[in-house]
């Protein structure tokens, strides 16, 4: 089969979903538009009224915000991380998942730092970061690394859209599609024709950005550990936190690859190309994973334990006190039950590695939780002389709905470039049968499905 | 504003440090007060006293200037630019003689009230600390201790706070992005936020200076100053002015003199002597506000408890109040 028949077989394939709309899909879009509409209200009146309208007060300046911040941000991280990993090693499986990847490790980068933004009291001066820079503050570090960040991935991304992108334009002339789309394409293919000296480059160029792409995040996961680590207080002051946090992101990251997985599986009907054996070798890579994470969490928590300074001990007595179930939750079940899942072959199908994705995710997020608020709950001076409901967090409805506008743009953001291009690149598939010879082989041997 | 304060602060306290800052004032912050002066004269307002001062410009002239225009302070405005210098020779000191605290909180509303704050918020907050399970608690005063080597300054992305020559840490919130990462890496907890806007930002009859925090601005990060624009004029601050027991002691390491405005003393006689220590000193932030163990009390804890309902609210949580709550003592 020649090439370019199997091109447009594929284009064939691959359009219904890029024509219509279904009732379902604009109603689900319609319900998102609403979420994220009520979070701008509620953006709204956190800039009118001020941080008041917040649950942080002067003890918990951070609040859900930075636990949102936390979590995209290293879900962004470890997408890239792995996306850089899937193209290095030229891995077979990336054919299926690489694009879903690729998108969550963009979208969650421009959705996470918006967190960020959240928790600033001025946001009118956010040039000042620019205008009088210190180069000593981690903030700093941190700002510089997610830019860079950003743009690498973006680049990245494109690099890897820009094959789908001329198949698309060659194809899209005999189908139904809106005027601007097709242009969009014609635009983004920048004049791609896929000879071989065009592909020789592409994958070049790819190939060593892959490389950047792990190294920033490398970097970037190791900053966002500093912000708090640098600091004195208990709880955050940890050597191992920029470790933890890498291996902790990663944690969370695959198992959020593996969630969307399985809703784009399900839900754009890939079940062809996304098959039991991708969430079978996720499961393993999350079972090696939750088992390091829950080592770091161990070592973390029992050093604080066993030598118990009294600063720690005031932390260690609140999280098992008033975060008890919290506590269990992220630490034991978040950690121990994905475990206990992927431990066995038997349950490393599809349905469980995805729930023990879920639990993992949910696990992940309130360990962040625990890592935040109760350190901030904790100082070294004790409160006391505060007004009584300055004391504690509890999270607003504002930063609830807030959260859930950014859960629901990631779906919107998702779900349109799901309109315009294939989740599963084409490019990939077509590459997929002449792969590099030596790789393809040792692969093979690893996995035999 | 400040013209009320300073009338109100009582003629004893104010000669503290005039000696000094009087014979210093020269280089205080020349710039300003020149050019004040010069604008002053260009208008004709100066009305000659008879009393004539010299004084050293910053480049280094002797100048002629009638006394009635120094200490007059609302002229002597300091930008929030001129606030990073900090007052030259200077290295400002504080004592808390925490034997002699009884929770009386006249520092924490003249603080309030020198710096136009709410009933709520509290650059000087009074905790009540217990060292061990055997020892009474004490009332121990805490307000931002200026450390020499601060972890707010360190993390601060835009440089809104920044530690002075003269020992003293200020933040400049027409600077401050509002981050609170200096917040969360103070371990004194000594900075508050403003979370919502209150009407008193909105009284610009007093240009805005680091040196005063007033006005206010929202969504900023705020904190004790140890009022320099007090300084400046020979006062103490105002929580070392407003304490009826003599509990803070503030002065000028340089000189090596402390005071409560009632007797001043060596300081390094008085840490020597009295054993005074600084909070957390294993941290090495270095402090520079040192205390002086709460031995030989003057005053029964519960003397302290001497305060409205909401304030004995704020202390409920405390292990020891619970129990003298149940002994029935408070």
């Amino acid at each position: 089969m020649d090439i370019q028949s199997r091109k447009r077989e594929l284009f064939k394939e691959f359009a219904p979903r890029l024509e219509t709309t279904s009732k379902v899909s604009k109603i689900y879009i319609s319900f998102l538009v609403a979420i994220i509409l009520v979070g701008i209200y509620a953006f709204y009146l956190q800039m009118s009224e001020g941080q008041i309208v917040t649950g942080m007060r002067d003890n918990v300046v951070w609040g859900i915000y930075e636990v949102n911040f936390i979590l995209l941000v290293c879900i962004s991280y470890s997408g890239a991380f792995i996306s850089g990993i899937l193209h290095f090693f030229h891995t077979p499986w990336k054919t299926a998942i690489a694009r879903i990847v690729e998108i969550i490790t963009v979208l969650s980068l421009l959705i996470g730092p918006i967190y960020i933004l959240l928790c600033m009291g001025r946001l009118d001066r956010l040039h000042y970061l620019f205008m009088y820079p210190r180069i000593q503050s981690p903030i700093t570090w941190d700002i510089i690394a997610i830019i860079t960040d950003i743009v690498a991935c973006f680049i990245y991304l494109y690099l890897t859209f820009i094959p789908d992108f001329a198949i698309l334009r060659d194809h899209c002339e005999e189908r139904k599609i809106p005027k601007w789309v097709k242009k969009l394409y014609k635009t983004l293919a920048i004049g791609y024709q896929d000879t071989k000296t065009q592909r020789d480059r592409l994958h070049k160029i790819t190939r060593i950005m892959s490389t950047i792409v792990i190294v920033l995040a490398i970097v970037a996961y190791t900053v966002l550990a500093w912000i708090f680590s640098l600091t004195l207080q208990p709880g955050w002051n940890s050597t191992i936190f920029a470790p933890y946090f890498i291996v902790g992101g990663l944690f969370s990251g695959v198992a959020f690859i593996i969630v969307t997985m399985f809703l784009v599986r399900k839900f754009y009907k890939l079940e062809k190309y996304i098959r039991k054996m991708h969430f079978k070798v996720g499961g393993i890579i999350l079972l090696i994973l939750a088992m390091l994470y829950g080592y770091f969490t161990f070592t973390e928590y029992f050093s604080r334990w066993f030598s118990h300074k009294e600063i720690d001990t005031n932390l260690l007595d609140t999280l098992f006190t008033r975060y008890f179930w919290e506590f269990i939750l992220a630490n034991y079940v978040g950690i121990l039950v994905p475990i206990g899942i992927l431990f066995f072959k038997k349950f490393r199908t599809i349905n469980w590695v995805t729930i023990a994705s879920v639990i993992a995710l949910v696990g992940i997020w309130i360990n962040r939780y625990l890592i935040v608020i109760p350190t901030l709950e904790t100082p070294y001076v004790p409160i006391q002389d505060t007004r009584v409901d300055y004391i504690f967090y509890a999270a607003s409805w504002v930063e609830i709905a807030l959260s859930f506008a950014g859960a629901a743009a990631f779906l919107l953001m998702f779900t349109l470039i799901g309109k315009i291009v294939p989740l599963v690149p084409m490019n990939y598939i077509l590459d997929g049968r002449t792969p590099p010879k030596k790789v393809q082989k040792n692969i093979n041997k690893e996995i035999s499905e | 504003m400040k013209n009320k304060q300073t009338e109100e602060g009582g003629t004893d306290r104010r000669k503290f440090l005039k000696l000094g800052i009087m014979t210093s004032l020269t280089a205080i912050a020349g710039t300003s007060i020149v050019n004040n002066l010069a604008a002053q004269e260009e208008e004709g307002i100066a009305k000659p006293s008879g009393e004539v001062m010299r004084l050293l410009t910053p480049d280094g002239k002797i100048v002629e200037v009638d006394a009635s225009n120094i200490n007059n302070y609302p002229e002597a405005y300091i930008t929030p630019e001129e606030s990073r210098k900090g007052i030259p020779d200077r290295k400002f000191v504080m004592v808390i003689d925490l034997a002699k605290c009884k929770n009386a909180r006249k520092c924490v509303e003249g603080c309030q009230k020198g710096h136009n704050l709410d009933y709520h918020q509290e650059f000087m907050q009074i905790k009540l600390i217990q060292d061990n399970p055997l020892a009474e608690p004490y009332w121990f005063p805490k307000n931002c201790m200026h450390c020499d080597e601060p972890p707010c300054v360190k993390v601060c992305p835009t440089g809104a706070t920044y530690k002075r020559e003269d020992n003293i840490v200020l933040v400049d919130n027409e600077r401050c992005i509002g981050c609170k990462f200096c917040v969360t890496s103070c371990p004194y907890s000594a900075r508050i936020f403003n979370w919502e806007h209150n009407a008193k930002f909105d009284d610009k009859s007093q240009p805005y200076s680091p040196e005063t925090n007033v006005p206010g601005a929202i969504g900023t990060v705020t904190k004790c100053d140890f009022c320099p624009d007090l300084l400046r004029q020979g006062l103490l601050p105002h929580c070392a002015q407003s304490c009826p027991e003599g509990v803070i002691y503030f002065g000028d390491r340089n000189e090596d003199i402390v005071t409560n405005g009632a007797e001043t003393v060596r300081f390094s006689e008085l840490i020597n002597k009295r054993a005074g220590y600084r909070h957390l000193e294993h941290l090495g932030t270095k402090p520079n506000v040192y205390y002086l163990p709460a031995v030989d009390k003057l005053y029964e804890l519960e003397d302290g408890f001497d305060v409205n309902e909401e304030v004995k609210e704020r202390y409920k949580n405390v292990p020891y109040v619970q129990e003298l709550k149940k002994q029935g003592k408070i």
